[in-house]
């Protein structure tokens, strides 16, 4: 589904009942709800979704992504293509990659 | 902003636009079930830069534009009782019923509240125990975490005046709804992104498999969208049909197990009504036994529900993508955003809405009315 | 169990939906609605719909018209004895009363202050009305009219004429200020939302989406901190710069409720030209965009305070962004597109594959979305 944001966990709060913590969101606080996320701590990135941490970012995932797409040649190359369809490989995971 | 600017970049996007066009060869058709997808590509307009023959076909991916009218009237009648406070997620305000709207209930003085997050929807109850709190629990699996950690928080607390209207719905079955129809016409998915950052994508492979259909699970920027459909005929293309990754940094394919377990706990599969296509086998969620008296519609007599969409509406045809808004003889004409006969003029995310806001098929411009257009222009 | 020994019913609704028959799409005009005051469509339907015609044809037979004809502007232009007068009023109903940035004293003084602005008025008077809701806190009171009094020295206006009324408890949010204002159209300037012309240039002061999201910030159910404030400040002075280097200049207007995209799309439907943005030329400030994406709301539809948008003669728009910049409440200003004559009445944006995206109005309620 949708509207879920990254943002970066600048503290956690374990006092209450469920584990909480305060995500900054390009200068903007609010706070969320850990529990989902048991080993997520202070500075890593994680997706918000109503209020509750779904996800933690990938952040060498994410830097992957962005520098394949930057590779990207008018010309097109075969080997652009095969390195974006064994993206999931990196995952780990035999079923989900492509064949060059 | 991290990790969104990154994704919004113009030169990027036209790199993979011009990618997308070397590569397609052939017609293809291509389904996004998921209403921030579907939002985007309609508004920055990426579905009209794929080249001509690639079609995107706009599947039942808003929750709340498939929420069954049989629950929003429930809503509905809950939430006129004087005794009641209820709360929701602000995009199913204006979601029409049979006869009204939440919007309009509380302008009548309902005592109708918008929560951001279920847990809200808790400090309100805590906040008010001589009143009954009700949450409307809706959502693709993306928030049934959420609703049921709020419901587990409930039970914890041995609160007495909090209870869920669930209205949950789960997205492969549809998926499979849609690929055994006879008039299917999609031949590749996109998945959702965070539906699958919480169940990860076990449950998409038999179906590629099966039907012989890619699936991608794409993020929701312009670039992953576009990177996404780029996987996807890459792979019709090529004749494969697996299940790809294009959110790798947000999703893994087990997925969220903490958020899996806790919403397996309160909640168990069973069927559901869409609205606009019927009930679909186990394709929702439904509280467990054990939950019961958390559930609203136990502890409220609604009385009987007696439905009706407006019949002008063919919401149902455009859920399933075989029909888009233009072919709606009511689309701008009769129902616009300000007047909604359906939900997925409603929901910002529902097709009908992206297009009008786009100004997709609209003779005149969507909305001007001080104005007399037909003077000529200084 | 009641006293007669009749069981009670098990729900005692307000209204039972279940009861109504009429299969008619739903009657939402019946009643007014929150949307109908936020400055989109809604408003702007209960106005061509209701209140316009209830006061065009509510004199009776042969009564003067009350409302002028002509499009909607800021203020009124009438005149006085071959003077031209700008008049105009706002209430204001903000809560909280406090936000980030200000208070509804300043933000009752140079609301009507900027709308007389943006007229091409300088300011020569104010009136202000309270209706305080009982258990206000006297201090509260004072507080607020000190702010008044500081707005008004700072945009060199004077209150000269008031009116205090109290209502229970409930009925008034604390408190809902009115302010009525007059000023002076300088000489030689001519300003009207429909006086917008092909080939103008549009310019638009500084950041956009401060006010608005300054009081979501603080609003119950949705708080959130940001280093955000309200951008609530008076215009007058920037507008007399403007007209100093372009008495020509075809429009102003603050644009408030609604946003950016709503003011636009009034100009561009009044006066019948179509508008083009750029999207990067548009300074959204990172905790606005921020918020923004959090809530599903878009910036282009935030309440702002203190900005104006100016549509000059293209021949005078380097002029006019350099005299801007040399005021202090114009030190960010920015071109940030043209009219055109295609696409009249519409508002549009160069999408990131290229493509022109519509910009469109704020439709109601901006509701924070899920998905």
């Amino acid at each position: 589904m949708c509207l879920g944001i990254p943002g970066k966990v600048v503290e956690i709060q374990t006092d209450g009942p469920l584990r909480m913590g305060k995500i900054d969101f390009g200068g903007v606080r609010k706070e969320a709800c850990l529990e989902y996320l048991p080993n997520v701590g202070l500075g890593d990135y994680v997706i918000v979704h109503v209020g509750f941490a779904i996800s933690k970012l990938d952040e060498e995932e994410a830097l992957r992504t962005i520098e394949l797409l930057r590779m990207l040649d008018p010309e097109g190359l075969e080997l652009e293509l095969g390195a974006i369809a064994d993206g999931p490989a990196a995952a780990g995971d035999s079923t989900a990659a492509g064949t060059a | 902003m991290k990790y969104i600017d990154e994704y919004r970049d113009s030169a990027l996007a036209g790199k993979l636009v011009d990618e997308i066009h070397r590569i397609t060869t052939k017609p293809w058709a291509l389904m996004e079930v998921c209403g921030g997808q579907t939002h985007t590509l309609v508004k920055q307009g990426i579905d009209e830069a794929l080249p001509k023959g690639v079609r995107m076909i706009h599947g039942p991916g808003c929750p709340v534009c498939v929420t069954p009218l049989e629950q929003i009237d429930k809503a509905l009648a809950i939430g006129a009782r004087p005794d009641v406070i209820f709360t929701s997620y602000g995009d199913m305000l204006r979601v029409p019923g049979s006869t009204t709207d939440l919007l309009a209930l509380k302008a009548r003085g309902a005592d109708v509240r918008i929560v951001y997050s279920p847990l809200d929807a808790l400090k309100i109850a805590v906040a008010n125990p001589d009143r009954q709190v009700v949450f409307f629990a809706i959502g693709f699996e993306t928030t049934a975490p959420a609703n049921a950690m709020a419901v587990d928080q409930a039970a914890r607390l041995g609160l007495d005046n909090f209870t869920v209207l669930v209205s949950h719905v789960l997205v492969p079955p549809a998926m499979t709804a849609i690929l055994e129809s006879p008039t299917c016409q999609v031949q590749a998915f996109l998945a959702a992104g965070h539906v699958c950052a919480v169940m990860g994508w076990t449950e998409y492979e038999p179906i590629a498999e099966r039907y012989h259909v890619p699936i991608v699970i794409t993020g929701f920027e312009p670039l992953d969208l576009l990177e996404g459909i780029l996987m996807a005929i890459h792979q019709l293309e090529s004749g494969r049909a697996v299940v790809e990754n294009q959110y790798a940094r947000a999703v893994t394919r087990e997925g969220n197990l903490e958020a899996q377990k806790t919403v397996a706990r309160v909640f168990e599969p069973g069927d559901r009504t869409w609205r606009g296509i019927g009930s679909i086998p186990s394709s929702g969620l439904h509280l467990r036994a054990e939950f019961a008296k958390f559930d609203a519609e136990a502890r409220f007599d609604v009385g009987e529900i007696h439905t009706q969409e407006h019949p002008a509406c063919i919401a149902g045809q455009i859920l399933q993508g075989t029909k888009t808004p233009l072919d709606c003889t009511a689309y701008g004409v009769l129902c616009n955003p300000q007047k909604p006969l359906g939900a997925p003029m409603v929901s910002a995310e529902g097709v009908c809405s992206a297009y009008h806001a786009a100004g997709r098929g609209l003779a005149a411009p969507a909305a001007f009315p001080l104005y007399d257009l037909k003077a000529a222009p200084r | 169990m009641s006293e007669k020994g009749v069981a009670e019913p098990a729900v005692v609704p307000i209204v039972d939906p279940a009861n109504l028959v009429c299969p008619a799409p739903i009657p939402e005009l019946a009643r007014v609605l929150l949307g109908h005051g936020s400055g989109g469509q809604l408003s702007a339907a209960l106005m061509r719909d209701v209140i316009g015609p209830a006061l065009a044809g509510g004199g009776g037979e042969g009564a003067a018209a009350a409302v002028p004809a002509g499009p909607l502007n800021d203020a009124a232009v009438v005149d006085v004895a071959g003077n031209r007068l700008a008049f105009t009023t706002d209430s204001f109903v903000v809560s909280p009363l406090h936000f980030p940035g200000g208070d509804i004293g300043e933000l009752a003084v140079f609301g009507t202050v900027n709308d007389l602005a943006m007229m091409g008025a300088q300011p020569l008077a104010l009136s202000l009305a309270y209706v305080i809701e009982e258990g206000l806190p006297v201090e509260e009171l004072r507080s607020i009219t000190e702010s008044v009094a500081r707005a008004a020295a700072r945009a060199g206006v004077r209150v000269v004429t008031g009116d205090t009324k109290v209502v229970g408890r409930g009925a008034a949010d604390g408190i809902f200020v009115n302010t009525a204002g007059i000023g002076l159209v300088t000489e030689g300037v001519t300003v009207g939302a429909d006086r917008a012309t092909v080939g103008d240039v549009v310019i638009l002061s500084g950041p956009i989406g401060l006010h608005g999201i300054a009081i979501m910030s603080v609003r119950e159910g949705l708080d959130f901190e940001v280093e955000i404030a309200s951008d609530t400040q008076p215009l007058n002075a920037l507008v007399a710069a403007i007209v100093a280097v372009c008495p020509d200049v075809r429009v102003l207007r603050d644009p408030t409720r609604g946003g950016l995209a709503s003011a636009l799309n009034e100009i561009a439907g009044a006066s019948r030209v179509g508008i083009e943005l750029r999207e990067e030329t548009i300074p959204i400030p990172g905790p606005v965009r921020a918020a923004c994406e959090m809530l599903g709301l878009d910036p282009l539809h935030v309440a702002n305070e203190g900005k104006l948008v100016a549509i000059v003669p293209a021949a005078s728009a380097a002029a006019v962004v350099a005299a801007m910049r040399a005021v202090a409440e114009g030190e960010e200003a920015v071109e940030i597109g043209t009219v055109v004559s295609d696409h009249p009445a519409m508002v549009t944006m160069r999408t990131i594959v290229g493509s022109q995206r519509i910009v469109d109005m704020l439709v109601g309620e901006q509701l924070p979305r899920i998905c």
